[in-house]
């Protein structure tokens, strides 16, 4: 048997050292799992954990064949569909915005960086040509003839990396040429970023165009207080004041201040995104607005595109009409011109300023500042893009319905109207009942129509959206204008509860269909 | 040919033809405008339909040929258009193609194994499409945002992370195959299978050859997909050289900053190739949104 299958196949059976190569994945996965978590990346570190654990698990597992061939698949999916849609949620209950961007580590990190001049010595410099870079010559206040000299100090084209040149004390001049002030300018970014180490290990930094002083950390970490204690306190060194981290507001404070200390970093705060959505006017009356926007836009565009792909696919699949194919060609046309290209298109053509349609109707570029021209706009473009896929969709249904029924109807003297509402529409509306569904749920989120079209314009007064922005857009400039993360991830996830239910009669259309 | 015809059959053909013409007339004149927009000379909105100054300097700046006018003044390229087309289809053509190599093993497998958990599962990726990438734009900005910090080419503003998150196009072309492999005949497989063929060689040497027409299908989906994606792309990519077309493209038509008649011939130069493709594909792509009429 398995001789006739060898010649059968051309080829050798699979000898594909499996062991060996799932011991080889899961060490690399395990040394990536084991950074992430000591980069206190822990969702990441779990999240791949339990993917490789189930993954090795599958492979190794003598039962579960089937899963185990579907399971790449699934973890396409689950990663890069439905992880964002988890993290989404997840981000709604934070506080991450613009002035809470960064982690508390990152956050702690930051501030452990800083640092100020403590009064100290100031040094005078002289900057001299050394090959292609340069070197210091840092002299102090007192008058003996000893100075500072740097080691060469080079110049990169990124001038904005920082850079540690040691410093040895000497009483010669270096060989190179004094450069005179005009060059101090010019390597001003060098020198600014420039971190000279003296022999006992002090830092000394540029403060002012022609002085180097002492430079040292602004915070201190208290060692005592184990991390990753969240009570653990940083000291600020000019007043010897604690600070500690405010884990409720995101922010390090000063004791007996409530006076936040930037950077804030992110943290969890509930329910207070959705609270906010829900008691603060100026958030949820443009939301409402745009709210009703979408079902308003969604609902008509279907309505619409069905009627007219409805009709057109009658009559396209009418016999006594001839030439069929090319009307049919030639109606599919809107659909196939990308989305982004026809609402750009529509968007000159109802032209800001004087747009090529507006001779038609008279009416002096209103179609951008009248919410309900701009509306009226954005339906007229979305049904002219849409009505070709109801009327394929339609095109296949009607293929379906038998002829006699419509030979019975000619008989009793039927109308085209009678034909088309109690033979063509009862039947071909189940099983298009899931299409429009859908149709329904992407017109709603439909932010790539309003970006390219209209930009949400008008725009409401008061609101970072405009009259035509569907809620995903008020959810985009919420998040990207701005800068209200946790703010728009909120109102994704209410959108997702109404999507849900949406998604629910999807089901529910579709089974009924088995 | 229907046996009982009406009377008045040539008026109602006739009313049908001209109220198809008038439809036809209204639907594609914008297109016409378009077209002869591209090839009038200045940037200014004339307000009449046929151009009045013939020129092809706007396709010369859509291909990023610098153009010189009649009075010796060179205008230079607006935008790099070609390289951000580029971009675009770098991004699709990889992710298309992972897209693809992913759900095809995954499609044979919820279309021919059985596997615990299999019904929950397909019923999550029917509904998942309600849950577009444009709702977890907040999530896969901050995602990227931090994948950066260890990964400076998998961060915020490159075309390696969009190629990433076009990956979350895996849906559609899984129900397309999916729904595709239910409406073909399985015998020839399990013989294979009776024969001793291992999966591989199934998929190999009994699918792949009948397999290839819908394998094309199923990349010009995801590729069209991730050719035409904007919000993620928006959300995700910053610097000039760094768009993507869609991205791109809407910098032409700014009221501060209206190049109407370059963003003509640079729409038609670009959406053209996508266009014929569409076009080419559109009879299964249909029959692939239709999928869900065809499961088992």
């Amino acid at each position: 048997m398995s001789l006739t299958c060898r010649t059968f196949f051309h080829g050798r059976p699979m000898t594909f050292p499996r062991l060996p190569t799932i011991i080889l994945t899961d060490l690399l996965l395990l040394y990536g799992v084991t950074l992430m978590y000591s980069q206190d990346e822990v969702a990441f570190a779990l999240l791949l954990l339990v993917l490789a654990t189930f993954g090795s698990w599958l492979l190794i597992s003598k039962k579960h064949d089937n899963l185990r061939l579907a399971f790449p698949c699934l973890t396409l999916i689950a990663t890069f569909t439905i992880l964002p849609l988890i993290y989404t949620t997840n981000i709604a209950f934070t506080n991450y915005s613009a002035d809470h961007r960064l982690s508390y580590e990152r956050a702690r990190a930051e501030l452990l960086t800083q640092s100020w001049h403590p009064d100290g010595e100031h040094y005078k410099f002289k900057l001299f040509r050394e090959g292609p870079g340069l070197r210091l010559m840092l002299i102090d206040n007192t008058s003996s003839e000893e100075h500072l000299l740097t080691g060469p100090i080079i110049v990169r084209d990124d001038t904005n990396a920082q850079q540690t040149v040691p410093a040895s004390i000497s009483i010669h001049r270096p060989v190179g040429a004094e450069l005179p002030p005009d060059d101090i300018n010019k390597n001003s970014t060098v020198l600014a970023n420039l971190v000279i180490l003296l022999p006992d290990g002090t830092e000394l930094s540029m403060i002012n165009p022609n002085s180097f002083a002492t430079k040292a950390r602004l915070y201190q970490a208290d060692e005592d207080r184990p991390y990753p204690d969240p009570s653990l306190a940083l000291t600020d060194k000019r007043t010897g004041e604690i600070l500690d981290a405010d884990m409720a507001a995101g922010y390090f404070t000063r004791k007996h201040s409530t006076e936040p200390v930037a950077p804030g970093f992110i943290t969890y705060i509930g329910w207070d995104n959705f609270r906010r959505i829900f008691t603060e006017p100026t958030i949820h009356n443009p939301l409402l607005k745009n709210c009703v926007w979408s079902v308003t836009f969604a609902a008509i565009s279907v309505a619409l595109t069905l009627t007219i792909g409805l009709l057109l696919a009658v009559l396209l699949q009418w016999p006594p009409l001839r030439g069929n194919n090319i009307y049919r060609c030639l109606l599919i046309l809107p659909y196939a011109i990308p989305v982004f290209v026809a609402a750009l298109m529509f968007r000159g053509l109802f032209g800001q300023n004087s747009g090529e349609i507006n001779p038609l109707f008279g009416s002096e570029s209103l179609w951008f500042t009248n919410a309900l021209l701009a509306k009226i706009m954005v339906i007229m473009v979305n049904t002219w893009l849409g009505y070709p896929y109801i009327m394929i969709l339609c095109t296949g249904l009607l293929t379906d319905i038998a002829d006699d029924l419509y030979e019975a109807s000619a008989l009793d003297g039927a109308s085209p109207l009678q034909n088309l509402m109690y033979i063509t529409i009862p039947i071909i509306i189940k099983p298009l009942a899931p299409a429009l569904i859908a149709s329904f749920a992407f017109n709603f989120n439909n932010l790539l129509l309003i970006a390219m079209l209209t930009d949400g314009a008008p725009h409401i007064p008061d609101s970072p959206v405009g009259a035509t922005d569907v809620v995903a857009g008020f959810a985009y400039q919420t998040a990207f204008v701005s800068q209200d993360y946790g703010l728009a991830a909120a109102v994704a996830a209410l959108t997702f509860l109404l999507m849900s239910a949406v998604a629910q009669a999807y089901l529910l259309a579709t089974k009924r269909l088995q | 040919m229907a046996m009982v015809q009406p009377g008045n059959l040539q008026r109602r053909v006739w009313a049908a033809r001209v109220a198809m013409w008038l439809f036809l007339l209204i639907t594609l004149s914008p297109l016409v405008v378009l077209v002869l927009a591209s090839l009038e000379s200045g940037n200014t909105v004339t307000g009449s339909l046929i151009p009045r100054h013939f020129s092809l300097g706007h396709w010369y700046l859509a291909l990023g040929i610098p153009w010189t006018e009649a009075d010796g003044s060179i205008t230079p390229p607006p935008f790099p258009l070609l390289t951000w087309l580029w971009n675009s289809i770098k991004v699709a053509i990889i992710s298309s193609a992972v897209i693809v190599m992913f759900t095809t093993i995954g499609a044979y497998a919820c279309a021919r194994r059985r596997f615990h958990g299999q019904r929950v599962l397909l019923a999550i990726m029917i509904i998942l499409p309600m849950f577009p990438p444009v709702l977890a734009l907040t999530g896969i900005h901050s995602l990227f945002d931090q994948l950066g910090h260890y990964l400076a080419w998998l961060g915020v503003d490159s075309l390696w992370s969009l190629t990433l998150a076009h990956l979350g196009g895996a849906i559609l072309p899984f129900w397309l195959l999916k729904g595709y492999l239910t409406t073909i005949d399985s015998a020839p497989e399990e013989a294979a299978i009776i024969a001793g063929a291992t999966t591989w060689q199934v998929l190999r040497y009994i699918l792949l050859p009948s397999f290839a027409p819908i394998l094309m299908t199923a990349f010009t989906l995801a590729f069209i997909a991730s050719m035409t994606e904007f919000p993620v792309a928006s959300v995700l990519l910053h610097s000039t050289d760094k768009l993507t077309l869609p991205v791109g493209l809407r910098h032409y038509l700014r009221p501060e900053h209206f190049l109407w008649q370059d963003f003509a011939a640079a729409a038609i130069l670009c959406g053209l190739p996508i266009t014929v493709v569409f076009l080419i594909g559109q009879r299964w792509l249909v029959s692939g949104q239709n999928v869900f009429r065809v499961r088992d």
